[in-house]
């Protein structure tokens, strides 16, 4: 019992840690379910690595890094609307050329300066166990705009997730609310670079929300079982990251990502069963029926 | 045409409209009106600007030229009068909703972001459930749902919007006879109330229920009366195809005249 316990109690860093991913987790189970459901993992995951470079020269020229990642999901999601509007290609296609071309300005960058190299590890997989309390309330307010805007554009997103146009027919314009969705999305991977870095806010992102889809049978308690889902990964991650000397960020989206995996197997399994006792029960033999 | 000037301004009027996408017009010069309690079939092939113009009555694309009046204004600019049937989009399935939850949708554009349903939202939903006869399905997920289940609470949708103009785009996709039933005694009961009702299709029985019809083939190829407009003649320009008309009903024959439209 103490081993679940008291890495928290004895070690700052520890409690700043779990509650700073923990509002990580709740802030990436609501953008997470727009993700999945919207069918937007693409820009997320562009948008999680883009941000590198305006991290990259924000650091550089000693601004924080939180406000050249605002900067460089900007110009991403700007230059996406823009390439997509003005050519006939798709916005798969704009999204990924904004995500190679980002990405590789970022490594350029921070590939020149040779006071870089510790913290490019920083930017890319976060420095939970070095958070700060300053960071903590950031995350915390960062957290509050996501969840009260998810409050007040429920029902747009549920029309929007269901058909842009029956937003459009109902008075919602689908491209404002399409927008306050890619800011929420951007917001989340700002505010969470610090603490699981760009390269895994990623998967906080996506994986307890897809683990959430095999169950959930509402918007709301997917949104909720999303977080939950997260909460219980930093947990576990930062446990195991304390006992087995591993990378925090790194330990937290393994974690989650098996969970996925073990859900999914799980639900087939039990889906399986329950056709075979379904058959069972329709051709049961005269020995069993009797 | 007398029929058309019924009491009052007409619940869509179109003049010298123009409409397609981006700067590519589809179909040009387009022009009529509708009166409350009428229904138009758009009829014509994959491509022929039906929905195209579907689309731009319920204000989701712009119009290139001329002037679309939709209760006297701008298209779009009653939601909570206008309902849309599109066609079924497969990102719909993975939605975590169960059948109830898609009909309620409707009544967003009444009571906006924050209001709350109300006994006659909660009424109209199922009522509209009801007609459609999909009320048991009411907690079933829509992913459980089969392809004929699924339009009929796309059109209970559609219904509960409890709207004065209804859209709709290929309406009969995917339904058996009985939902066809359903739907098709809603439609009745909805003009008979005044609402008026655009359907786009390519069937052309479902066409010639409808009070008008507009052929379409990039061009207006006919507008008028639907047994009027419905000729073999018409068709044959709209479908490359050739119809008769047998006891007021357009049958589809080959290569074979038809008779005149009427009993």
């Amino acid at each position: 019992m103490n081993a679940l316990v008291v890495p928290f109690v004895d070690n700052g860093f520890m409690l700043n840690a779990l509650v700073g991913g923990l509002i990580v987790a709740i802030a990436c189970g609501i953008v997470g379910t727009l993700v999945v459901l919207r069918g937007l993992a693409f820009i997320g995951d562009a948008l999680a690595h883009g941000v590198l470079p305006g991290i990259a020269v924000a650091l550089l020229l000693g601004y924080p890094g939180i406000l050249g990642a605002a900067v460089g999901s900007a110009v991403m999601i700007g230059g996406i609307g823009y390439i997509t509007r003005r050519s006939s290609l798709s916005n798969d296609t704009a999204i990924g050329l904004f995500f190679v071309g980002m990405l590789a300005l970022g490594v350029i960058i921070v590939s020149r300066s040779t006071s870089f190299s510790g913290d490019l590890v920083r930017v890319l997989f976060g420095e939970l166990l070095g958070i700060s309390r300053r960071d903590i309330l950031v995350q915390l307010i960062a957290t509050i705009i996501i969840a009260a805007t998810a409050v007040v554009c429920y029902r747009p997103f549920l029309l929007l997730c269901f058909s842009s146009e029956q937003a459009d027919i109902s008075g919602f314009s689908s491209r404002l609310f399409h927008g306050i969705m890619l800011a929420m999305i951007a917001l989340t991977v700002i505010v969470s670079f610090q603490t699981v870095g760009t390269m895994l806010v990623f998967g906080m992102l996506l994986a307890p929300a897809a683990t959430s889809a095999l169950f959930a049978r509402r918007v709301s308690t997917m949104m909720a079982t999303a977080s939950a889902i997260g909460a219980v990964s930093v947990y576990a991650g930062l446990l195991i990251s304390y006992h087995f000397d591993l990378a925090a960020g790194a330990a937290i989206t393994l974690v989650a990502t098996i969970v996925f995996f073990a859900s999914f197997v799980a639900v087939r399994l039990a889906r399986r069963l329950s056709e075979n006792r379904q058959a069972a029960a329709l051709g049961g033999s005269p020995a069993e029926s009797a | 045409m007398s029929t058309q000037v019924a009491l009052g301004s007409p619940v869509l009027a179109a003049a010298k409209l123009s409409i397609g996408y981006g700067r590519r017009s589809v179909v040009a010069d387009i022009g009529f009106e509708l009166a409350a309690g009428s229904t138009l079939a758009l009829v014509g092939v994959n491509g022929s600007g039906k929905s195209t113009l579907l689309k731009t009555i319920a204000g989701l694309l712009p119009e290139l030229s001329g002037s679309i009046r939709v209760f006297g204004k701008e298209p779009g600019s009653f939601p909570a009068r206008v309902a849309y049937l599109n066609q079924i989009n497969s990102n719909q399935m993975i939605l975590p909703l169960r059948a109830i939850d898609i009909v309620r949708m409707a009544r967003f554009s009444s009571i906006g972001l924050f209001g709350r349903a109300t006994d006659d939202d909660k009424r109209i939903v199922r009522e509209s459930m009801e007609r459609m006869e999909v009320i048991g399905l009411a907690s079933e997920p829509l992913s459980a749902l089969s392809g004929g289940q699924r339009q009929r609470v796309f059109i209970a949708q559609a219904l509960a919007h409890d709207a004065r103009l209804l859209l709709l785009d290929e309406p009969e996709t995917n339904l058996d006879a009985e939902g066809k039933e359903k739907y098709r005694a809603a439609v009745r009961a909805f003009t008979e109330q005044g609402g008026v009702v655009v359907i786009a299709t390519h069937d052309i029985k479902e066409a010639s229920r409808c009070g008008w019809a507009m052929l379409l083939a990039k061009k207006v190829v006919a507008f008028g009366p639907g047994c009027s407009v419905l000729t073999p003649e018409a068709l044959l320009s709209t479908f490359g195809i050739t119809a008769r008309m047998e006891e007021g009903k357009v049958v589809v024959v080959e290569r074979e005249h038809g008779h005149e439209c009427g009993e």
